[in-house]
């Protein structure tokens, strides 16, 4: 919103009536019933009288009109009591017309749609409507929690920190919960939101941030001259304060000239309006955050369009022309229901046709807040009186038939049925009473620098307005008109043209930006009013932060800005302190005897407007949390009705159960047999693999691990460990060499993707002198690894005949290409994870489920059997072979039993660091196996191995069990456990300890290889 | 925050992977005749673990993982996050610098 005040009120207006009795009113729908919208002024206003909206509240059915938000709907059906307040349950009732509002607060819609802390003047009024108010019980009207505010006095700043101090321990279970209840804020439904929130990105030369006067004359000039425009609007429509004000522009009203202006920027391609658009972040690079309300306006948004999108807009330039908000006042009782900015009163009267008393009372400090006795006037109310703390009348209002009193409100009586009356107290310290239903107060307007202030720019205090204006704004922004602390309509206008141009023509745009409009250049006059003595006064409304409290928080020596922010809380609530911070500042000062520049602000953070996390998410939530990625044969697999662990982004089958098995346990020992006594198959194609080209790729690879690849045969594949350059082990994996300059690396599935950077970083940043080029085929080949005493026959069915698939013809650790049965060409590669007869055969992706099938037909006679990740780690701990557990980033090559193949001739990634002290202590915990005495016990990842007799406790620790598993093979439990000098420790009983479970059993170490410890099999 | 990748052009931060430092350069455990290095654990003990903690321009390793997979040399002012300047690694892109002498 733009805080321009505009040109004087034309003579010949005639006052207009008030709706007193709807049914004379020709234009009034038959459906309205009668007597309700008794505040609603006759004519004008931008709401359309043809189309009638009902609502209810707290389910009290009433009606508005198109074009009203919930608050002016309330306003206009004479409603005055909204909500209680936070901590004292006070009555509050609307207090101003925008995004700042404190106290209307509702829960809009119901169900699994309620939505908590719905600014009731922001929220647009749809047919059937249903807001609640908040904060109360039972009811708003007799809550019994406004008991609090008899104790007050005890409920200062700080209370809550100084008495429940003691138990600490009840904070959490009682304290803390208790004090939610009773001050709390809307509940959410707890239910999944049903509706969908999508992301988007947009791209411009200049965004314009706010489309009042001065945001219009930005995106005009700019788009005009053929920049790529962006104008954000927060508001439904565009206009900004000239929706709220009277006056003229060009000489014509502000309507008239407002649809004209609308009109050329429909016309102009180039300028992407987007309303219900608020930018509530900056972010580097001229990256704006911006949410849009697409469909926040009517109960359920239409089949297939989002509720909210959340906008990323990168622009070259920004035009924030965000206007200003205007500032409370703080005496006595100014929080009662009846109690509304000045400007909102004037929004309420000439934008929404909605009259919040009919005798309204000013308060104000300063010229503009007049401009509010004359909107009151002109639409036919009384003004009871215009109490100004300067005791003169402003220049232009001299004309006007008006009570003046010179002092200040000292008291305001009223309930939850609104005002009443007010006490002026003059400067001699005189009071007198004065009827009035509505106190409209100004107390000067603060620029809505927040855009400006997110990249730690500095507010920069002006005494001329009395306010903070922006300081260093972040690279690429500029503030315009209000916003940048010039109010008059014609600044407004001027400023705005000027940064549109240069906005324009730093984009490269060449086109006529044409003439500036023109508006009346108004002053603005104010004499800071901070504190009237006398009572409760607030300042912040959400948060029931009194005066009393700011100064009690500086004598209790929180005396910084954010001292007293979180002390006190001022500024923490849903609004964010948009009217209270400078008012708190300002306390703090007098209370310091600082002034208000050196006192500072706080920091400001986005998000500027509430912003739903739903919308953060956008679709990334459920099944859509993150992508997935299905192994070639994941169909296949799903059809045979295979469990599923995620891995990372993977879905990989875990299990394939059939029918008749009681639990995960039964289906994975059954395969591992079916593996170790015939013959199974288990896609292992979620390995990272990596194709590794050029004349240099034997050296490449002999840097990259710890042992040898030059040397390698082609044809021939070998085990590989890679450190990080820290010493310790970084990832494992077989790599094949195909031919004399082209080799096949994998890695393992969670270290795919950090591997291909690694290997990059090595090729393209350490040594940019080898001739070696990698390709990532992680998703080109699907892979299978074949395993059992049958493999071997498998393949026979498989594989063409002509195939010599013995021994000698394909010995352990070879690698080639065959051609299978029907022609196709496959790699196969004799590697063994499990310890058996085994093969690994790689097609295609594309060919992964038919390979499966294939696998299934090629097996048949010999009962071949799908496995899954269980029971493929079930044989590698068998067989002892390390994995993700194992590699868990603490261990070296050495732990792992893995350090003979350190070499020593060469440098490679981690070989100086790998020889560090600690590094190579004798008393490293290392890779053992584990056995429980009793064979009937069952062993748990994670339990910590003590020596016999010792006390559990970090002095006694030895290590703990990382792999775990039933072994069908030993017929009982076993680990695998990294245990301090584990190696010459095999045979010893010691104890697995595991206090989370509250499991303590005795247990053998031993070898970490339990089956086929000579590894015939696997060769033979 | 954008990044301007040499072979990509502009795109967004979540495209890319910050490393660190790209002043550090990687020792050899080799001396340039053949010998070890007798002092490669220092040497290499500086390399991986003692950064400066510049407040101003550094030049630092991206990965443009979400494209091109380049590895780039940015140059970003650590206070304000502005990038002055986005270079490739030396062994980036499709175009490398052949070895004396070698054919591909």
């Amino acid at each position: 919103m733009s805080g321009t005040r505009t040109g004087r009120i034309s003579g010949d207006a005639a006052p207009l009536a008030f709706n007193d009795n709807p049914a004379a009113d020709a234009r009034q729908p038959r459906s309205v019933p009668a007597g309700t919208q008794s505040h609603r002024l006759s004519s004008g206003g931008q709401i359309d009288r043809k189309q009638p909206l009902g609502f209810t509240f707290d389910g009290k059915k009433m009606v508005g009109f198109a074009g009203d938000t919930l608050a002016s709907a309330l306003v206009a059906n004479g409603v005055k009591l909204v909500g209680r307040s936070f901590k004292y349950h006070r009555p509050r009732g609307i207090l101003t017309a925008g995004a700042e509002e404190p106290n209307a607060l509702v829960e809009l819609r119901s169900g699994a749609r309620r939505e908590p802390n719905t600014r009731a003047t922001t929220a647009e009024l749809y047919d059937g409507l249903a807001a609640q108010s908040q904060n109360r019980w039972p009811s708003l009207r007799h809550d019994v929690m406004a008991v609090n505010s008899l104790f007050s006095p005890i409920f200062v700043a700080g209370f809550y920190y100084k008495t429940f101090m003691w138990p600490a321990k009840l904070w959490e279970k009682l304290y803390e919960p208790a004090i939610r209840r009773a001050a709390g804020l809307g509940k959410a439904s707890g239910e999944a939101d049903p509706d969908h929130y999508e992301k988007a990105w947009a791209h411009c030369d200049v965004l314009v941030v706010g489309s009042g006067p001065a945001g219009l004359a930005a995106a005009l000039a700019a788009g005009r001259a053929g920049a790529r425009v962006i104008l954000a609007e927060e508001d439904n429509r565009l206009g900004g304060r000239l929706l709220s004000e009277n006056g003229e522009i060009d000489g014509k009203p502000l309507a008239e000239w407002l649809a004209g202006a609308q009109r050329e920027i429909a016309a102009l391609a180039n300028i992407r309006v987007m309303t219900r658009t608020a930018v509530f972040g900056v972010y580097d690079g001229g990256t704006y955050g911006a949410l849009e309300r697409v469909n926040d306006h009517i109960a359920v948004p239409p089949a297939h369009q989002p509720r909210q999108r959340l906008w990323r807009i990168v622009a070259r330039r920004a035009v924030v022309a965000a206007g200003a908000i205007e500032r409370p006042l703080v005496f006595p009782g100014n929080d009662r229901p009846g109690v509304m900015m000045a400007s909102a009163v004037r929004s309420y009267i000439n934008r929404f046709a909605a009259m919040p008393g009919r005798r309204v009372a000013l308060f104000t400090n300063n010229d503009d807040g007049w401009r509010t006795a004359e909107a009151v006037q002109r639409a036919g109310g009384t003004v009871a009186a215009v109490i100004d703390s300067r005791g003169v009348v402003p220049e232009g209002c001299r004309g006007l038939n008006l009570r003046l009193l010179g002092g200040v409100v000292s008291e305001v009586n009223g309930g939850v049925d609104g005002v009443r009356s007010i006490v002026v107290r003059d400067a001699g310290g005189r009071t007198q009473q004065i009827e009035a239903d509505c106190l409209a107060m100004s107390g000067g307007w603060n620029p809505n620098v927040a855009l400006s202030s997110f990249h730690r720019g500095r507010p920069v205090w002006r005494d001329d307005i009395a306010a903070f204006a922006p300081g260093q704004c972040p690279p690429g922004m500029v503030m315009v008109g209000a916003a940048g602390g010039d109010f008059s309509l014609a600044a407004c206008l001027r400023e705005g043209h000027a940064a549109g141009v240069d906005a324009a023509k730093d984009s490269g745009a060449k086109g006529k930006a044409g003439a500036a409009a023109q508006g009346e250049d108004e002053g603005f006059a104010i004499k800071p009013l901070w504190h009237v003595e006398g009572g409760k006064a607030f300042v912040d409304f959400q948060h029931d932060v009194t005066a009393s409290d700011v100064k009690l928080a500086q004598r209790e020596g929180f005396e910084s800005v954010e001292h007293l922010k979180r002390y006190t809380t001022l500024g923490m609530a849903t609004d964010q302190g948009k009217l209270s911070n400078v008012n708190g500042l300002a306390l703090m000062a007098e209370a310091t005897g600082r002034n208000i520049a050196d006192t500072g602000t706080t920091i400001y953070r986005p998000p500027y407007a509430p912003v739903a996390i739903g919308a953060l998410a956008g679709h990334h939530r459920d099944e859509n949390f993150h992508a997935w990625r299905l192994t070639p044969s994941h169909h296949w697999a799903a059809a045979r009705g295979a469990m599923f662990v995620d891995t990372g982004l993977w879905k990989r089958a875990q299990w394939y159960p059939i029918a008749g098995e009681k639990d995960w346990l039964e289906s994975v020992t059954r395969e591992v047999l079916a593996v170790r006594n015939g013959v199974g198959f288990c896609d292992v194609s979620t390995l990272g693999k990596v194709d590794v080209r050029g004349p240099d790729a034997g050296t490449f690879l002999d840097r990259l691990y710890i042992n040898t690849f030059s040397s390698l045969a082609v044809g021939k594949a070998r085990y590989g460990l890679m450190l990080r350059e820290d010493g310790l082990v970084y990832d494992d994996g077989t790599t094949s060499r195909l031919a004399e300059d082209h080799y096949f690396l994998t890695t393992t599935t969670a270290k795919a993707g950090p591997a291909m950077q690694h290997l990059e970083y090595c090729r393209q940043v350490l040594w940019p002198e080898l001739d070696v080029q990698l390709t990532s085929v992680t998703d080109q080949w699907a892979q299978f690894s074949i395993a059992g005493p049958n493999t071997r026959d498998l393949l026979k069915n498989l594989c063409d005949p002509a195939e010599d698939l013995s021994n000698e013809g394909f010995p352990f650790m070879g690698v080639r290409e065959v051609s299978l049965r029907g022609g196709m060409r496959a790699r196969l590669y004799r590697i063994s994870f499990s310890g058996e007869m085994a093969f690994e055969i790689g097609v295609p992706a594309r060919y992964g489920e038919a390979m499966a099938e294939n696998l299934m037909r090629a097996g048949a006679e010999f009962g071949v059997t799908p496995y899954g990740t269980e029971a493929l780690g079930v044989m590698r701990i068998e067989k002892g072979h390390v994995a993700g557990p194992e590699l868990s980033g603490t261990t070296t090559a050495d732990d792992l039993g893995l350090g003979k193949m350190m070499s020593k001739k060469k440098d490679y990634i981690g070989r100086a660091m790998a020889g560090r002290e600690a590094l190579v202590a004798p008393d490293r915990q290392v890779v053992v196996g584990i056995k429980p005495v009793n064979k009937a016990n069952r062993l748990r990842s994670g339990a910590h191995v003590i020596p016999r007799g010792a006390a559990p406790g970090p002095d006694t620790d030895q290590g703990y069990l990382t792999s775990v598993c039933y072994s069908p093979m030993l017929g009982h439990w076993i680990a695998l456990a990294l245990v301090e000098r584990g190696r010459e420790r095999h045979g010893e009983i010691v104890r697995a300890y595991d206090p989370l479970r509250g499991e303590d059993m005795e247990v053998e170490i031993t070898s970490p290889v339990f089956y086929d410890p000579e590894g015939g099999r696997q060769r033979g | 925050m954008r990044i301007a990748c040499p072979f990509c052009g502009e795109r967004e931060l979540g495209e890319f992977t910050y490393l660190g430092d790209a002043a550090p350069k990687r020792p050899s455990a080799f001396a340039a005749d053949g010998a070890e290095q007798p002092d490669a654990q220092d040497l290499f003990f500086d390399y991986v673990y003692l950064r400066d903690n510049i407040a101003g321009d550094m030049d630092e390793r991206w990965y443009h993982g979400g494209g091109c997979r380049s590895w780039l040399t940015v140059t970003r002012n650590t206070t304000t996050h502005e990038i002055k300047a986005v270079g490739a690694a030396p062994g980036a892109g499709a175009q490398k610098p052949a070895k004396a002498g070698a054919t591909s």
